[in-house]
């Protein structure tokens, strides 16, 4: 019982850490794609979604390439002592990596939805484009920033393929709910497992829910 | 006495807006029935809209010229506008949006205006309580409060009840000759243009038909 109550907790915090982890980038790409245009656009599209569609375990391979220590990324932190694979941290950036482009997908019609013409009036009155975006058109877009937050932290909540790949499931360490049901399941371990199933179900229901009823049928009502 | 340089041409889609007037009035008053290209003239006064060619000017003060690549950003112009749907912003309550753009120095003291809009009662209200009245004096305070060249009303009545007009008039008034802040005001309505502008410019499709004295014109 003590390692059930230990992975969901920890899988909790990964899931809130890669949600802060996924924020800023996420914020960032669904105000990109609602907003500006630019050749390659539809491929930045498609490369921001392709978490979704490809299988995890895929994705899972190729955070392995590029955070390992003879990857791009990896080698780079091998020098100042930072090793990603098979740490928590992996388990963090594996999770960002599958939440984000639900993130950016529920984030980006907020942004299309507030009225260019708020923004103009903040002009006129002298506002500049960060005080225009951090007071108009950020607060604006909140509910659906909110909702696809959510729907990040779902994601990263549940994550299975990318997370075992990257990190492994070391008990105590980096082993997750999702992860967690497996090993059990697979182990004869069935209470231990349906234990966390219903905490997966429980977790995943409430933000899932709160997201909905963040993007009602008015979500647009700041025309 | 304000001066107002409107001299350029803009095209977009089917539309096209010819103006060439050079006005000195404290107030002025584009008329003319809707389509006809006075909210375009304000637009681009506000620099939301650029022409192709051309000038526009307010004391003097160059805020679009073609010839000389000179395009001031809305930004930096000065100009106090209040839009026709108002557009107070929907996430704020009336102080915060009538502290939005407040600028010190040369902006008009806020007690001042809120004797003058009467706005003590409205100042923790939410936006979307407000009558149309309410949200047009709202939306005239925070245009004033970042201490505009040029205060910029389009249709500031149409969404007023009728016995709320008067009073919004005589508060337009005030701020004409008390505070000197010198008003645009587009309007299909004759009596109107007739109350608040010395001046009027008449459109029709995009161009100008008449342009004088406003009571003289439009009676």
């Amino acid at each position: 019982m003590i390692e059930i109550h230990e992975i969901a907790r920890f899988t909790t915090a990964a899931a809130l850490a890669a949600t802060l982890l996924m924020l800023v980038p996420g914020v960032a790409l669904a105000w990109v794609l609602a907003r500006r245009r630019f050749p390659g656009k539809a491929v930045v599209e498609a490369i921001v979604s392709l978490p979704l569609v490809i299988p995890p375990v895929a994705t899972g391979l190729v955070l392995l390439w590029l955070l390992g220590r003879r990857g791009p990324v990896g080698r780079l932190l091998e020098p100042l002592g930072i090793e990603i694979v098979f740490t928590p941290l992996a388990v963090v950036i594996a999770m960002a990596v599958m939440g984000l482009p639900l993130l950016v997908r529920t984030a980006r019609p907020g942004f299309e939805q507030v009225t260019r013409r708020y923004e103009q009036i903040a002009e006129t009155l002298g506002a500049g484009p960060w005080r225009v975006f951090a007071t108009i058109t950020l607060p604006l877009a909140a509910r659906n920033i909110l909702a696809g937050a959510l729907l990040g932290f779902s994601r990263a909540l549940g994550e299975f393929g990318a997370t075992i790949v990257v990190a492994g499931s070391i008990p105590g360490r980096t082993r997750t709910l999702a992860v967690g049901i497996y090993s059990f399941a697979e182990t004869g371990q069935d209470t231990a497992a349906a234990i966390l199933v219903a905490i997966s179900v429980a977790i995943g229901f409430g933000a899932v829910l709160i997201s909905n009823l963040l993007l009602p049928a008015d979500a647009g009502s700041y025309k | 006495m304000a001066t107002f340089d409107l001299v350029f041409t803009l095209r977009q889609g089917g539309f096209a807006l010819e103006i060439a007037n050079a006005i000195s009035a404290r107030a002025l008053a584009l008329f003319g029935p809707s389509g006809s290209g006075k909210t375009t003239i304000v637009e681009a006064m506000a620099g939301l809209r650029t022409p192709q060619r051309g000038r526009i000017a307010v004391n003097g003060r160059v805020l679009f010229d073609s010839d000389t690549h000179v395009n001031v950003s809305p930004r930096e112009r000065r100009v106090g506008y209040v839009p026709q749907d108002v557009l107070l912003f929907p996430h704020m309550d009336v102080r915060a949006n009538v502290l939005y753009g407040r600028r010190n120095g040369g902006a008009v003291p806020l007690p001042r205006l809120a004797d003058l809009l009467e706005l003590e009662p409205l100042m923790t209200r939410d936006v979307a309580s407000l009558s149309g009245g309410e949200r047009q004096r709202a939306a005239i305070a925070r245009a004033l409060l970042s201490g505009p060249d040029v205060l910029l009303l389009d249709e500031p009545l149409a969404a007023v009840d009728v016995p709320r007009r008067q009073r919004i008039t005589a508060a337009l008034l005030r701020i004409r000759d008390e505070l000197n802040v010198p008003i645009v005001y587009v309007t299909h309505a004759i009596d109107e243009a007739i109350a608040v502008a010395e001046h009027a410019i008449v459109l029709d499709a995009g161009r100008v038909v008449a342009s004088g004295p406003a009571a003289e014109i439009l009676k």
